[in-house]
């Protein structure tokens, strides 16, 4: 697992894990649009499993150009910085590594001159040709599969689906191959390719294209699951997913491609493996991802009002989960409340609330609990479609319930 | 107003250019081959032959759990792979082991693969036959079928934008092209003008299932020209025509960069596999004809004998020594240990993640715990 981090050193007082790798470096501190508290130890540590790569010469640790927020501490700010759109963050991060390592290539359906269906490729094939930026027939397993051979023989492919939904198609070659010929030649090759796409419910584009295939994809082993839900996390992990050995299967979600945030101007990478703390909080953590951070968000706006204060993770990483920092939330908070956009029968919240329930159970004071989508097709209807997606109201009165 | 037919009054004419006796067809073009060649062609068609019927006796005696021959396909197995350059990246489907063993992985290599042993390349993580060796540019075996077509379209991709000298070469059954990933996979490849020879090898049977049950079109070969791929049909048991066209194949997917499908008219003599029993749906004297008549190995032994470069004396020799080295390679496979337990949960992913550590303490503790019910010789 390549761990790429960044700077400094520390390790923080309530962690079990012995800090062994004197290459340890920490990560940028993660921004997200809706914070609203900064505090003064970003930093963590991490166990000897992780490995630092040092590929490229050391990357500056500055924090972003602050957000003007009512409680904003005064936390390192450089004054540079930009602002883009979600969808523009993921191209700059790919373009940057395409830039940087001439085996990196993309392979979907109109990503070359039309510049992808969400507008992530634009101007890349224009830049670097229409052979790495290439625009492939339609056929999920076959271009997928395409991308396995050609890793397989050292490039580094970025595969895009256009809507997750369609890489069912593909399971055969990503849970078959993709996940397993690492294993099952014995190590001789590695297949490091990116998968990524836009999936989650979007605004009533009716039942197949409103799928969430992490629930699908969660048991295949070999394969990494990353959620990117701003546009600094979203620069941030594709970039990691570029590099890293592993297939990493990097999920967008439909409706945040327009998100705004103001990102740095130097390089930076985000920890495949690690959860982003959104909101440190002390009575309860909520754990989120993609696009639920911003319902978790709102909900706490109102909960802040009513005198709580809870603590809101986005996971990000969906496999393997980081256990480290949900642990010493739980070891904090004691409650934990999950909020996941998936289906309530095997989804990430179901495979999250097992995990807690193993490792955690001796600091739960209540039930883990898990608002996520129920177990019906995505209808079409608005009325009907918004009621199948869990609101920022659901978890005002979960959290409310949770924490008598 | 003029629809194609369905079919064509005539069948596409087969490249052929040794008869049944091993002589050359009078005027038939194709690409000389040295004595040297032809006699290294020739003892790796026996050594095949004699590794498949040794294979298959050791897993009717349980000593190994699986096995697939390539009976009957020796002159598809070896004259292709002689035809190649080690540079060209070969992605099997498996039943294609004589590529590999002409590229020089060992008899012991062979074995050890299927005992699954500790020194087995895939570290005991796949069944007997998945072989794969990436120094031999062949990439392991993987089951689902027709899953390394579109593959094959992504090496001839990354061999194109890399310019290199080389091509992607991959074998498929007449089996195998109802798959979704055959049509998936020669469409990219000539869309991406991929240098990648798809070799059919249509041997008539897809375990019961016969080619008139798989398809109606005229074999494999009419379909290139549906995706817009250069397409010959050869007779896959006359190996000097196997090596003509794999060989002009491939000089053609270089420098054209394009693909081009190859159908190797062939006969599965063998059974589907080990778990198959093919008199079950077809007729043993069926099988009889084609292990006898129309054998590549003695077709080929023919004409190689005709030229003087091959005596009865060579023959057995050839013979027994590949016997003797196959039954020390099983007997040694055999003896060695098997992968440690930490093989397990190697290699999922580059570096173990904790869930995979955590596991892992698991089992070594459950393990220490109670070693009686491990059988013997299981390491940690």
């Amino acid at each position: 697992m390549s761990a790429i981090l960044q700077g400094g050193v520390a390790s923080t007082a309530l962690s079990p894990f012995k800090t062994t790798d004197s290459n340890k470096l920490v990560t940028a501190p993660s921004r997200s649009s809706l914070s609203v508290r900064s505090r003064s130890d970003w930093s963590k540590s991490f166990g000897s499993r992780l490995i630092a790569r040092r590929s490229q010469p050391p990357l500056i640790p500055n924090a972003v150009a602050t957000k003007k927020t009512d409680n904003a501490e005064s936390s390192t700010s450089s004054k540079s910085g930009h602002e883009l759109l979600l969808f523009e963050a993921l191209q700059e991060g790919l373009e940057e590594e395409m830039d940087r390592d001439p085996h990196v290539c993309v392979m979907g359906e109109d990503v070359g001159h039309y510049g992808g269906s969400y507008k992530v490729t634009k101007g890349l094939a224009d830049k670097f040709g229409d052979l790495r930026v290439l625009d492939t027939p339609i056929c999920e397993n076959a271009f997928t599969g395409m991308g396995i051979g050609a890793a397989m023989t050292g490039l580094r492919p970025v595969i895009e689906g256009m809507n997750m939904g369609f890489l069912l198609l593909a399971f055969n070659q990503i849970s078959n191959n993709c996940g397993m010929l690492h294993y099952t030649s014995g190590g001789q090759f590695t297949i490091p390719v990116v998968i990524r796409g836009p999936g989650g419910v979007g605004r009533q584009l009716g039942a197949e294209h409103s799928q969430r295939l992490e629930s699908y994809f969660q048991s295949i082993p070999g394969i990494q699951m990353v959620a990117c839900s701003t546009p600094y996390n979203a620069k941030g992990l594709m970039k990691a997913a570029i590099r890293s050995e592993n297939p990493v299967i990097l999920f967008e979600h439909v409706l945040l491609y327009n998100l705004k945030e103001s990102i740095p101007d130097e390089e930076y990478i985000c920890n495949l493996e690690e959860a982003e703390m959104v909101r440190p909080g002390e009575h309860i953590t909520i754990l989120t991802y993609s696009r639920m951070r911003y319902h978790v968000m709102q909900a706490a706006k109102t909960l802040v009002n009513k005198g709580y204060d809870p603590e809101v993770i986005d996971i990000r990483s969906l496999k393997p989960f980081d256990l480290y920092t949900i642990g010493n939330s739980v070891k904090k908070t004691h409650r934990v409340l999950i909020v996941e956009e998936c289906m309530r029968t095997g989804g990430i919240g179901a495979s999250l609330t097992a995990a807690i329930n193993e490792n955690f159970h001796d600091y739960l004071d209540a039930p883990v609990m898990c608002l996520s989508s129920q177990d019906v097709p995505t209808p079409y209807a608005g009325t009907l479609e918004e009621w199948t997606v869990v609101q920022p109201a659901q978890i005002v009165t979960a959290v409310e319930q949770l924490c008598q | 107003m003029k629809f194609i037919p369905e079919s064509s009054p005539q069948r596409v004419p087969c490249y052929r250019v040794l008869d049944e006796n091993g002589r050359i067809i009078l005027n038939s073009d194709f690409i000389p081959v040295s004595e040297k060649l032809a006699v290294r062609m020739y003892e790796q068609m026996a050594t095949l032959q004699v590794m498949d019927h040794i294979f298959y006796e050791a897993q009717r005696q349980g000593r190994i759990s699986f096995f697939i021959t390539s009976l009957g396909e020796e002159a598809i197995n070896i004259a292709s792979a002689a035809a190649l350059a080690p540079d060209d990246v070969v992605l099997p489907q498996y039943r294609e082991p004589g590529v590999l063993l002409w590229r020089g992985f060992t008899l012991q290599e062979f074995a050890n693969q299927c005992f699954g042993n500790r020194a087995d390349h895939g570290k005991g993580r796949q069944m007997p036959i998945h072989y794969g060796s990436k120094q031999h540019n062949y990439f392991t075996v993987s089951s689902p079928i027709a899953t390394q077509l579109p593959q094959a379209a992504g090496v001839g991709y990354s061999l194109k934008m890399e310019k290199k000298n080389a091509c992607a070469v991959t074998f498929i059954g007449d089996g195998g092209t109802s798959e979704g990933d055959f049509h998936a996979g020669l469409n990219f490849a000539a869309v991406m003008e991929a240098p990648v020879v798809f070799i059919c090898r249509n041997n008539g049977w897809a375990i019961s299932t016969h080619i008139s049950e798989q398809f109606r079109s005229d074999g494999i070969v009419v379909k290139g020209q549906a995706y817009g791929i250069r397409s010959i049909r050869v007779d896959g048991n006359d190996a000097l025509a196997v090596y003509s066209a794999v060989r002009s194949a491939r000089e053609m997917a270089v420098a054209e960069q394009r693909p081009v499908l190859i159908e190797a008219m062939t006969y599965r003599v063998g059974h589907h596999s080990t778990s198959d029993d093919s008199t079950k749906y077809r007729t043993a004297d069926e099988i009889q004809y084609w292990k006898m008549s129309r054998n590549p190995v003695n077709r080929f032994k023919k004409w190689v004998e005709d030229n003087g470069w091959w005596s009865e004396d060579d023959e057995s020799k050839i013979r027994s020594n590949a016997r003797k080295q196959l039954l020390q390679a099983i007997q040694a496979a055999e003896k060695w240990d098997k992968p440690p337990l930490a093989e397990l949960f190697n290699d999922v992913y580059d570096v173990k993640t904790k869930n995979l550590e955590e596991q892992e303490l698991g089992l070594k503790d459950l393990v220490e715990k109670q070693p009686q019910d491990y059988p013997p010789g299981f390491h940690i």
